[in-house]
């Protein structure tokens, strides 16, 4: 495949890059992501991905635009309002940068289809607000050997690592079973600042970049959390992954994929 | 006279810094290490930053041969794949 004048100029600043150059750009536009949750981490994290060229993006949400998404769904406008995130999301994308193909699920991801939405796709960004779909995302990805970028984001905190199949633990290594339901409050209940979905979805959209390019180092084996009170970025090396892991371990106990109870809410 | 046999040539003088950079980096990657490309560019910025470039990215720089024209021949030998 050889890069029109236009794609040499609009991918210029990539293809200079030594860790990049013409064949990291080529890898991006040969890579499939899936974003699944087009909100507060999933808008950055698409519109970085679309913006670098990644060929084929899938985005995965069953809700409509609302107007409170709009202080951080960067992707969605005030126009977008009623309208299926997905719709929204892929407007925004295809108007951004007409190389990527963009695939919309309009759906709930859920132990029913996640295996079959996840199978196409190189890497998987998990945007999503609640810890059903956390546990149900890292579950599926560790079976299917996908790897995967973890995020959570409430308030002025956020969080995220990377889990790629046999480099590190996976999600439930580290956090072993969803908090009961509503210990935990929800977004729509805590609040979140808008910039932090910013920052977050972000560096998602970094690590999967890196990913597909295999430049640097990923947040397999590392947490990495933001408190942007205190402006502190922490790296938290993980325990290797657990051997007794119900999911990764070498004697699995979840062979199944769990639909956990959803406590309420409305979306990051 | 250098010792070299130009594998490929690539014109750069119709654009502009940095897609200069950039159309040589594309050229470069169709060749094989150790073979040499010859990048024919405008003088000023091009000759000025074109070769530094190059070798910031570890390639060989064999010539850079001055024009009648003002403009400029760089002779880069590709150094790994």
């Amino acid at each position: 495949m050889a890069f029109s004048d236009e794609q040499l100029e609009r991918y210029s600043r990539h293809i200079i890059l030594k860790e990049i150059g013409v064949r990291g750009q080529k890898k991006l536009l040969n890579a499939k992501v899936l974003i699944i949750g087009a909100g507060g981490l999933g808008a950055p994290a698409a519109m970085y991905l679309a913006a670098a060229g990644v060929g084929t993006i899938g985005i995965a949400d069953a809700d409509e635009v609302d107007l409170s998404n709009l202080q951080r769904q960067i992707i969605h406008a005030t126009d977008d309002v009623g309208k299926p995130k997905v719709e929204s999301a892929k407007e925004t994308m295809n108007k951004m940068n007409p190389d990527v193909t963009v695939k919309t699920y309009h759906e709930f991801v859920s132990s029913e289809n996640i295996l079959d939405l996840i199978k196409d796709y190189d890497f998987i960004i998990d945007g999503t607000d609640n810890f059903p779909a956390k546990f149900l995302i890292n579950d599926a990805c560790v079976m299917a050997k996908k790897p995967f970028s973890h995020a959570g984001i409430i308030r002025f905190k956020g969080q995220l690592m990377t889990y790629v199949p046999g480099e590190g633990p996976c999600y439930r290594c580290v956090f072993k079973n969803p908090p009961p339901k509503d210990a935990v409050p929800t977004c729509k209940q805590a609040g979140v600042i808008g910039a932090m979905g910013g920052v977050i979805g972000s560096l998602q959209a970094m690590e999967a970049i890196k990913y597909i390019t295999g430049v640097g180092e990923l947040l397999t084996g590392s947490l990495l959390t933001f408190d942007a009170i205190k402006m502190n970025f922490h790296k938290v090396k993980l325990p290797k992954a657990d051997c007794n892991c119900a999911v990764c371990g070498t004697h699995p106990t979840i062979t199944k994929l769990i639909d956990y109870e959803q406590a309420e809410c409305d979306g990051i | 006279m250098a010792d070299y046999k130009i594998d490929d040539t690539v014109d750069i003088t119709n654009v502009n810094c940095p897609i200069t950079f950039v159309k040589a980096k594309v050229a470069l990657e169709e060749l094989e290490e150790g073979e040499v490309l010859k990048i024919h560019m405008n003088g000023g910025e091009p000759a000025k930053n074109v070769p530094r470039s190059m070798k910031e990215e570890g390639h060989e720089i064999l010539d850079l041969l001055e024009n009648a024209d003002g403009t400029y021949d760089l002779i880069v030998r590709k150094v790994g794949e």
